[in-house]
């Protein structure tokens, strides 16, 4: 017993700090929010508020306006991924066989995930202007210069939810592609070059060479990449606050509208939301933790 | 992340910028053709993702009267650095607070997470895998969820408001990503053989951790260092939530800047580019190491 202590012990003590952190940090708050959700603390006011059940979800769940803002986050989700994904696997594609100056496409394809969402918000917001026609500002000004008038668009302020939500994604599309590709092209250049070889001396062509070869190698890193993408795009919020402002219902998502309820001091109510995005997140989150835990425990 | 992506994520940089093997002997026809579609293709595409670099650029030069919605896309008719020095009046407080602040959250947290990531990696005690999902799910959480109580308790704390508050907040959730990340640095690029030979040598986990491991930690340190400075100085949620204008970081200031009713585009694109500038500073010096914290790392919003 002694010696087992021993072997773990420091490694156990090393671990304990950030483990008691993240206990109350994570964990604890989360239950204290969670707490405060099912109370009628409507208010900024401190001092005891009662107990009132499941009360703030029914109620959210029968407003208009929560039920908005789900059916945003998941038009701007599915946008969202579908863009970043088609960018960044056909980037890889294109570069995965190297070609010359390579290293210059691949940084300048990453380079806008350097940069903060609220600085590229500020930066689309203007390049999203809804103005049209003779007036036509940011993108639409330069599809009248390039004579490409038809792609001119009212952008976020458009009455379609999927436009407005696309236009929401496009810039978030523009940061993230690059990751995307820098992920896949990590993934083709790790697969052993005899796979192609032996492929090619079988006489696949090249479009069996991927179909049947390469693409069922990447499964796992699609995998990877389809939640990091919808895990980001669940909790986005900088990004329409920096190009809408908070205060629009058109673009409202749940991280928005908690923020636009907390600035009314509804305390109970802004953690439900809080609660139920966590919720979202949750469910595509832990079956994947789990899944990665225990493939490694196996190895 | 999943094993598969583990062992990709430890030599992700060094991958990724490895040149493709031997393009292979069969020579057809069409490589010469398709060879040229791809390069143009992949032009297209730079242009496209630089379309907005050349306006914010081109925008930040010029004088109030020039930004008509009709010389949008043109240069400026005259150059000027006005946009330039107003924005930066503006900023200048609060991109000094955002250093003073994204400095010592990155080193506290690179730190703690390294002595995290190494007894993960190597020690194998009870439960380690359960303990390592504890805290990896801190990594995923909108913040959201824990941000009306973490303002009550740095209140409860008296934890002065701004940049220490700041700090503390980036420290704790930076844990997750950063352990995350020296955990598959440990377990990839140091070889076994090391720990395992300081262990017959009856030295303990401290003092294997002090001696051996530090040293040669020198590019997990890097790809944390950058990866937790990049999301401290970009972050805005907690900025939001835990500080104000008077204390607040550059991004705070920007969204400021460029808000409100009558907003000056010019000074707001220079803005963007001003508070940009760290770390992009970051991104075109340590590019390599940046990529190897997006491979473990961007599993963080």
């Amino acid at each position: 017993m002694h010696g087992r202590i021993r072997t773990w012990g420091p490694g156990a003590l090393v671990l304990l700090p950030t483990v008691l952190l993240l206990g109350y940090f994570v964990y604890g708050l989360i239950a204290w929010s969670f707490n405060t959700s099912l109370t009628n603390r409507h208010t900024a006011r401190k001092g005891p508020a009662d107990y009132v059940g499941f009360e703030n979800y029914g109620h959210l769940f029968g407003e208009e306006r929560f039920i908005n803002s789900l059916k945003n986050l998941g038009v701007l989700t599915v946008a969202f991924i579908v863009g970043t994904l088609i960018f960044g696997l056909l980037w890889a594609l294109l570069l995965e066989k190297g070609v010359p100056g390579e290293s210059i496409f691949r940084s300048v394809y990453l380079f806008p995930m350097a940069i903060s969402m609220i600085a590229s918000g500020v930066v689309w917001g203007w390049l999203l202007n809804p103005s049209q026609g003779e007036d036509a500002r940011g993108l639409n000004r330069l599809f009248e210069i390039l004579h490409l008038g038809f792609l001119e668009n009212s952008w976020w302020t458009a009455g379609n939810r999927w436009t407005t939500m696309a236009s929401i994604a496009l810039p978030a599309v523009w940061q993230l592609s690059g990751y995307i590709m820098a992920l896949f092209l990590a993934g083709f250049r790790g697969i052993p070059p005899e796979l192609r070889e032996a492929a090619r001396v079988d006489g696949a062509s090249e479009f069996k060479l991927y179909r049947h070869v390469l693409f069922p190698q990447l499964s796992p890193i699609a995998l990877s990449a389809l939640i990091i993408l919808g895990h980001m795009s669940l909790k986005l919020f900088d990004l329409i606050y920096a190009i809408t402002g908070p205060n629009q219902f058109r673009t409202e998502v749940p991280s928005v509208y908690m923020w636009n309820t907390l600035l009314r001091s509804d305390q109970a109510k802004a953690a439900a939301i809080a609660i139920v995005l966590l919720a979202v997140v949750a469910v595509l989150v832990i079956p994947y933790i789990a899944y990665t835990v225990r493939q490694e425990t196996e190895e | 992340m999943s094993a598969e992506t583990a062992a990709a994520t430890g030599q992700a940089a060094a991958a990724i910028s490895r040149k493709p093997q031997k393009r292979g002997t069969i020579a057809d026809g069409s490589t010469r053709r398709s060879r040229t579609v791809r390069y143009l293709l992949l032009l297209l595409f730079l242009l496209f993702v630089l379309t907005p670099v050349y306006v914010v650029l081109i925008t930040s030069f010029k004088t109030s009267g020039d930004t008509t919605a009709a010389q949008q896309w043109s240069l400026p008719k005259e150059w000027t650095l006005e946009p330039w020095r107003k924005a930066w009046d503006v900023l200048q407080p609060y991109m000094i607070r955002s250093l003073s602040l994204a400095i010592p959250a990155a080193i506290i947290s690179s730190l703690i997470g390294s002595a995290n990531g190494f007894v993960l990696a190597r020690w194998r005690f009870p439960g380690a895998n359960i303990v390592f999902a504890f805290i990896l799910f801190g990594m995923f959480i909108p913040y959201q969820a824990v941000m009306l109580p973490l303002r009550t308790t740095f209140t409860e704390l008296d934890v002065t408001r701004g940049v220490p508050t700041l700090i503390l907040a980036h420290c704790i959730y930076g844990l997750p990503i950063c352990t995350l990340i020296f955990r598959n640095y440990y377990a990839t690029i140091v070889p076994n053989e090391i720990i395992e030979s300081a262990r017959v040598d009856g030295a303990g986990l401290i003092q294997t951790y002090l001696r051996i491991i530090l040293p040669i930690s020198i590019s997990g340190f890097v790809v944390t260092l950058i990866w937790q400075f990049t999301s401290v100085w970009n972050d805005f949620l907690f900025a939001l939530f835990l500080t104000q204008q008077n204390n607040g970081p550059v991004t705070l200031g920007l969204a400021a800047l460029a808000g409100g009713q009558k907003v000056d585009y010019a000074a707001s694109m220079a803005g963007a580019l001003i508070t940009s500038f760290p770390t992009l500073i970051v991104y075109i010096l340590l590019g390599r190491w940046f990529i190897g914290g997006l491979m473990a790392g961007a599993l963080k919003g």
